[in-house]
């Protein structure tokens, strides 16, 4: 293994690491436009020159692979006017767009100018003018005068996409980054282009002019978009609340996680949170009563479900009582929701699954058909039909038209994904007590007798388990919107109100039981899930058929 | 260094006490009778353009302002009319007091600006008056030189400027004083009208 030193320190690496790499491991932060590291390498931007000893000129860090001896400078006179001169040549024809940019906050021209540059412009040439404000997709507008050419989004389509949308077109400072003629950058991961552009010339439609990025709070969470589970940060506004017009969160961004989605995500997860902050939102307890919704408070709600729950059990039995739980709920939830249904309640008919019915978009990169983040903790938990010898959610719904189950409590689902319109109506109309509990209004929810707001991924902590048995951990980023509450608390509070109470106050007593509990979290807790994530065990395997769909 | 050095030692005069009490009460009966006798000619209507107490007899006579003052906020436009405020964001992110309420909207018609403020409101019943924001443009969008002191309101909603009126105001030159290229005073064009009318 090659030996180098990088300004003094030395380091032993790997054969065939890059001079920028070895830097890195040093905590040495060497500037980069061009090279990302989930993309080949070009050296086009040349911002990351340093000085390696015995060689004529200064030489590029990203493709320079250490040899033995190797003795490098990343921060001398030398380096550093290197640095200032590529800036200064970088910012040539660049306009400084600043107050209207998006990148500006978290662009690197800004920052490098700021830590690096600081010349006087020598330039009294006009900038030469290209296209702005183009719209090259469904998701991305182009700016091509703010475009630096370092062809990070060219490669991103090339090498992981493999779509090969964009190109850089013309010779000299004419050159620009543009689609090939007659095509869209349309693809399933379009977002991640904007996300490594180093500038502001990929920016989001879905993002631009609505707020800036100072103003944003990021928190780590996971996708909920599909079972994948990419690892996210929530950006929200919190120092701004009054800004977006009531919609807290401005964007998801990937974040790196080696096992899971290495830098990227999905359009679909990346675009797919507007729920949230919907108006469709249930924010408050509520009831109906001839056919017109009304609100209530939590204490009287819980009362009567669980007084409405109690008889209904009473008088017909428990195998009157369908329950349908979601994989879209955290393993905390669904551990809440066990213990309440089948514990305190004794009941058998609880299941979760409810088969799509059209197919999910999947892909060998990272989309999953199943778009549901939990569907393996759900299994994991035995909350199915088949763990519990109770009624399959298809079963529940027949007997439902035929009026032997009597009463039907639902969690986040909507029905008609699974079922046709008709025959929910049909099933649902003749239950006599229909409990919805979740985020949203949809066709189920408003078949029901009582609605319970949940809250949703963003405004709750817990855990998902992924496709592959890894558990992730999600954070709250905001409170809760208007009365709804996490599912575990509501599921807490009608046990309480029947008798047994679960003595949890956090998500982390919750899932502490669960550890217990279910032998596949065996030794599990917080502190060991981490940010990346953990294998439940028995699933190393899986593990690496994931990660070799990422390389392949 | 202790920060009371700054200050002039005191002159053999000052340190005998007296004479300097004695100076301080002839310069305050000085003014008191000089007051008095102008005041009593122009109540006897025998010369009215005399000017009596160093105060400012507010409303009828303004005072000159001086150009740093800084007073009510507008916003300024470009020469098609347009406001120059790109919804940048910068005074409302500097501003100690959060009183500033921007939401930028998308001018596509135009790729060359791009954006511009759909609503600007500016909470004067906030505003500390530090001129932040005006330091913080980056356009020269907005400025405090209207000029304008009176600035008040029965409920609290109308203490906050919006957009259109920000747009619409133009700096009163003639409330502020001119100077010479010396930089002495020359003109109190306001103050003198005001005296005349
Ligand atoms: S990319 Fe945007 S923020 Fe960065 S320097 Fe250019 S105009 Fe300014
Ligand atoms: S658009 Fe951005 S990522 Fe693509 S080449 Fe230009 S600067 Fe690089
Ligand atoms: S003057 Fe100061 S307090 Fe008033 S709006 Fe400007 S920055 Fe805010
Ligand atoms: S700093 Fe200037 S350009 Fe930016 S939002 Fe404020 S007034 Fe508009
Ligand atoms: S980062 Fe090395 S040349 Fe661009």
């Amino acid at each position: 293994m090659p030996k180098i030193t990088i300004d003094g320190t030395e380091i032993e690496v790997e054969k065939g690491t890059t001079v920028i790499q070895a830097a890195e491991q040093l905590g040495i932060e060497i500037p980069r436009y061009c090279y990302h590291p989930g993309l080949s390498i070009v050296g086009v931007c040349r911002i990351c020159l340093v000085e390696i000893e015995r060689m004529p000129k200064l030489q590029v860090a990203c493709y320079t692979p250490v040899t033995d001896g190797m003795v490098v400078h990343t921060n001398n006179e030398k380096v550093l006017q290197a640095r200032r001169a590529v800036l200064e040549f970088l910012l040539i024809n660049h306009p400084l767009d600043c107050p209207v940019c998006d990148q500006a906050g978290e662009c690197w021209l800004q920052n490098f100018y700021m830590q690096h540059g600081l010349y006087d412009s020598k330039m009294f040439e006009d900038k030469v003018k290209k296209q702005k404000a183009l719209d090259i997709g469904p998701n991305v507008m182009l700016d091509s005068e703010r475009c630096i050419l370092c062809s990070r989004c060219v490669r991103f389509c090339d090498e992981i996409t493999e779509t090969f949308e964009l190109g850089i077109f013309n010779r000299g400072d004419h050159a620009e980054l543009l689609p090939y003629p007659g095509q869209e950058l349309d693809n399933k991961y379009s977002g991640n282009t904007i996300d490594i552009c180093p500038v502001g010339a990929l920016t989001d439609k879905d993002f631009r002019f609505r707020t800036r990025v100072w103003y944003l709070t990021e928190t780590p969470s996971v996708c909920p978009g599909c079972s994948t589970g990419c690892n996210i940060s929530v950006h929200h506004n919190d120092k701004r609340p009054y800004k977006a017009g009531g919609i807290r969160i401005s964007r998801l961004k990937p974040r790196y996680n080696p096992e899971v989605n290495q830098w990227w995500m999905c359009d679909e997860g990346r675009y797919g949170f507007t729920y949230v902050d919907d108006d469709s939102r249930i924010v408050a307890p509520q009831k109906k009563t001839r056919g017109r919704w009304q609100e209530l408070s939590w204490n009287d709600a819980i009362d009567e479900i669980a007084n409405k729950m109690k008889d209904t059990i009473d008088k017909h039995g428990a195998e009157a009582f369908g329950v349908i739980l979601s994989p879209q709920m955290t393993n905390e939830d669904l551990f809440a929701a066990k213990r309440f249904f089948k514990e305190t309640l004794e009941l058998e008919n609880i299941d979760f699954e409810v088969a799509a019915r059209e197919k999910g978009y999947e892909d060998d990169f990272l989309m999953k058909a199943d778009k549901n983040p939990n569907t393996e903790g759900a299994k994991k938990l035995g909350v199915s039909a088949m763990d519990n010898s109770g009624l399959e959610v298809a079963q529940m719904l027949a007997e439902a038209k035929d009026k032997r189950l009597k009463a039907l409590y639902i969690c986040h689902h909507d029905l008609e994904k699974g079922f046709n319109k008709e025959e929910v109506k049909a099933a649902l109309s003749k239950v006599d007590l229909v409990i919805f509990q979740g985020t949203n209004q949809n066709l189920t929810s408003n078949l029901a007798n009582y609605c319970l707001p949940s809250a949703t991924f963003v405004e709750i902590d817990g855990t998902f388990t992924n496709f592959a048995g890894r558990v992730q951990r999600i954070h709250k980023a905001v409170e809760p919107l208007g009365e709804s509450k996490p599912d575990w608390i509501i599921f807490r509070n009608l046990s309480k109100r029947l008798g047994k109470s679960m003595p949890y106050f956090e998500p982390e007593d919750v899932f502490n039981a669960l550890v217990e509990e279910v032998d596949a979290f065996k030794g599990l807790s917080y502190e060991k899930i981490g940010e990346h994530g953990i294998l439940l065990d028995g699933h190393e395997e899986s593990a690496e058929k994931e990660m070799g769909a990422l390389v392949a | 260094m202790n920060i009371h050095d700054k200050y002039k030692p005191l002159t053999f005069w000052e340190k005998l006490y007296l004479p300097a009490i004695i100076a301080g009460i002839w310069l305050t009966s000085k003014h008191f009778f000089r007051n008095l006798t102008l005041h009593i000619l122009r109540a006897l209507r025998i010369r009215r353009s005399a000017m009596g107490a160093v105060t400012i007899q507010y409303p009828e006579f303004l005072r000159p302002l001086f150009p740093r003052l800084r007073t009510m906020h507008r916003l300024t436009k470009r020469e098609d009319g347009t406001p120059r405020c790109v919804a940048c964001m910068m005074c409302e992110t500097v501003c100690p007091a959060n009183c500033i309420y921007i939401i930028a909207d998308e001018k596509l018609e135009d790729p060359q600006i791009e954006k511009m403020p759909k609503s600007f409101d500016i909470d004067l019943g906030l505003c500390i008056f530090c001129g932040y924001c005006v330091e913080a443009c980056p356009e020269d969008a907005i400025r405090m030189d209207t000029g304008i002191l009176e600035i008040s309101n029965l409920t609290r909603n109308g203490m906050v400027l919006d957009m259109e009126t920000m747009l619409n105001l133009e700096p009163r030159q003639d409330r502020y004083v001119k100077y010479t290229k010396e930089g002495d005073i020359v003109s109190q064009e306001y103050l003198k009208q005001s005296k005349s009318e």
